[in-house]
């Protein structure tokens, strides 16, 4: 049994050990604040900031609309609002939604793109992708944490006089906080790695998106770029990319740790 | 008193900034030909104007925030099955032009000369998701029985952040490192131990590993939460009547929360079944009926993957991966409903 832990933590380390040590030589500074213009695809020289960039631009919209969708989801599936029978349904639709593969979210929004006439991708589809990927999983760490909201606290808020609207948005939000902070942190971890869903929808560039319908590239989709390509130089910028994305999601989990522990300290137990 | 004086006052001169706005936008219509800024002001002013006359009570709030809750709500139910109806719809194109049979049973995918078999990536996807299962749920029960009942609070801590971290890890990481070590290590060590001397490495086998690491924590924390739920009072009456630790384990505890193992076996069935780029980048991308198990080959998600570039260039091939993105779903959605029943009943015939 022990061996087995030791095979989950293991990997775990493998991991971060393996894309480290083969990404740190790679990683310089010019490499870090230059775009991919030119020759970063054919050989030394060149950066993947346009990347970086890409990724932020398509992560942040998409985790922010993801949020306001997932919290009125969630508070609305409190039995003050719906009755259970009707809010276990939808529980069990966004189960489902959040199992679909998030290639399936890329192939809907092909599907879009090919109704709308607009093949080729761009920022706008990946960010309705991410979007619909992130709702679930939200949703579920928010709702998760709703639940754990005692009735009493609820019932006295009732009991001064507050409506519902006010009970769930002042009194219920503020007391499932540490679940709301943990769920757009998971979202936007999620969202910033996921290649499937915005490898069909956001096509490449090697420049700053400057309008919401052009073309991007983001750091998943350009580690499978670099991959592919047959040169060992180039491909050791695989490594780089990908040892950035690592501590993109490193960092996020650390400021989840963080943030949770910090606004526990204010809830009602 | 005053403060309800100033109201009044701001309502007075909000009504004169809308009746502004107002000869704003007519402005802007009728001599600068702007018609967005017109539009744009023609809202401000309704909005100030509506916010004159209605009077902003509580009681307007709740119901305001109430309906656009609902409205979000079902919005999202609505896009649930927008998704299922387009996907069918976008597939109908490929299943008028070959029959659905020939589809699922025909093993030649050649979409530059019109075949669209799909048998082979089907048995390969199943291979490789039988694989990964049979790897990674002894793996995964054992090391989540470990946590939940034998570890000392301290490892506990110390192993909890490691899931969750690995949980988040993304899939093109997955992939990359699976690459570096998984293929080399398949062709030069366990394809010849297996006799198997021509393997490239990139094949059934290597996908089944990493993927079998990739659901690893799914079932580990969806495992720890149906043993943690387990009542103590049952696991102190086993110990009490003079059951070993183990024995207590195996009797009680699995079986108090097999409901929450089984679904949770679903659900990392389904992760694995679905997951695209990581198996993409080392099954070898082969749409063949494998030989061995050290051979190339395809699953269905990865397919989606490896053949979309060429969309522009054949139309029907859109309407193809549609349809296979449909199978993936539907597969999906079935063993979600099955997780949930299994889940349901069990709660039904168990109460404690």
């Amino acid at each position: 049994m022990l061996a087995s832990v030791f095979i989950v933590m293991g990997s775990l380390i493998l991991i971060v050990a393996v894309i480290t040590l083969n990404g740190v030589p790679s990683l310089s500074l010019e490499i870090l604040t230059q775009t991919s213009e030119g020759g970063f695809y054919l050989g030394p020289g060149g950066g993947f900031l346009n990347a970086i960039i890409g990724s932020l631009l398509l992560a942040l919209p998409a985790t922010g609309l993801a949020f306001l969708f997932s919290i009125a989801i969630a508070l609305y599936l409190q039995k003050d609002f719906l009755h259970p029978s009707f809010a276990n349904f939808i529980r069990l639709c966004l189960d489902i939604l959040w199992g679909v593969p998030s290639i399936v979210y890329g192939v809907f929004c092909l599907t879009i793109m090919i109704a709308v006439g607009m093949i080729g991708g761009s920022l706008l589809f990946g960010i309705i992708a991410l979007t619909l990927l992130e709702i679930p999983i939200i949703t579920r760490s928010i709702d998760e944490s709703i639940k754990m909201v005692p009735t009493g606290l609820k019932e006295s808020a009732y009991s001064l006089g507050s409506t519902k609207f006010e009970t769930a948005v002042k009194v219920v939000r503020r007391q499932a906080m540490p679940g709301i902070i943990a769920g757009v942190l998971l979202g936007f971890g999620r969202g910033i790695g996921d290649a499937a869903s915005i490898l069909l929808t956001v096509g490449d560039s090697n420049y700053f998106p400057s309008s919401i319908t052009d073309q991007t590239a983001a750091l998943p989709t350009m580690i499978l770029n670099l991959v592919s390509m047959p040169d060992q130089v180039v491909q050791n910028k695989a490594y780089a990319v990908a040892f950035i994305l690592l501590v993109i999601v490193l960092l996020i989990s650390i400021i989840t740790r963080y943030l949770t522990k910090k606004s526990s300290k204010h809830i009602i137990k | 008193m005053s403060r309800i004086k100033r109201i009044d006052v701001l309502k007075n001169k909000l009504l004169l900034v809308s009746i502004v706005s107002l000869i704003f936008s007519f402005i802007f219509l009728f001599i600068f030909k702007f018609f967005f800024l017109f539009v744009g002001f023609l809202v401000l002013f309704i909005i100030l104007l509506l916010y004159n006359f209605i009077k902003v009570t509580r009681k307007l709030y709740d119901v305001v925030g109430t309906r656009l809750m609902l409205f979000i709500i079902i919005s999202v139910i609505f896009i649930f099955f927008l998704l299922l109806a387009s996907l069918i719809q976008g597939s109908f194109r490929i299943i008028g032009e070959e029959s659905l049979s020939e589809l699922v049973f025909s093993s030649t995918w050649k979409p530059f000369s019109g075949e669209f078999g799909l048998f082979a990536v089907i048995v390969d996807t199943l291979i490789v998701t039988a694989i990964s299962m049979l790897i990674a749920v002894p793996i995964s029960l054992l090391s989540a029985i470990y946590i939940a009942e034998y570890a000392p609070k301290k490892f506990r801590n110390i192993v909890r952040p490691f899931i969750d971290v690995l949980a988040g890890v993304p899939s093109v990481v997955f992939g990359l490192c699976a690459l570096l070590i998984f293929v080399p290590v398949v062709r030069d060590t366990i394809a010849p131990f297996f006799g198997n001397k021509i393997s490239s490495g990139f094949s059934l086998f290597t996908a089944s590993l990493i993927l079998s690491i990739m659901v690893f924590p799914i079932i580990i924390s969806l495992c720890l939460e149906s043993f943690n739920s387990v009542p103590l009072a049952l696991k102190e009456a086993s110990l009490s009547v003079g059951a070993t630790k183990w024995e207590t384990v195996k009797k009680v505890i699995f079986r108090a929360s097999g409901p929450g193992i089984l679904s949770a076996i679903f659900l990392g069935f389904g992760r694995a079944f679905g997951e695209t780029i990581a198996v993409a980048m080392v099954i070898g991308n082969q749409e063949l009926i494998p030989k061995s198990l050290f051979g190339p080959g395809q699953t269905l998600a990865s397919l989606i993957a490896s053949t979309y570039t060429e969309v522009s260039s054949i139309p029907i091939l859109a309407s193809a991966l549609i349809f296979v993105a449909l199978i993936l779903f539907i597969v999906v959605l079935i063993f979600n409903l099955l997780g949930y029943f299994v889940l349901r009943r069990a709660s039904k015939r168990w109460k404690y």
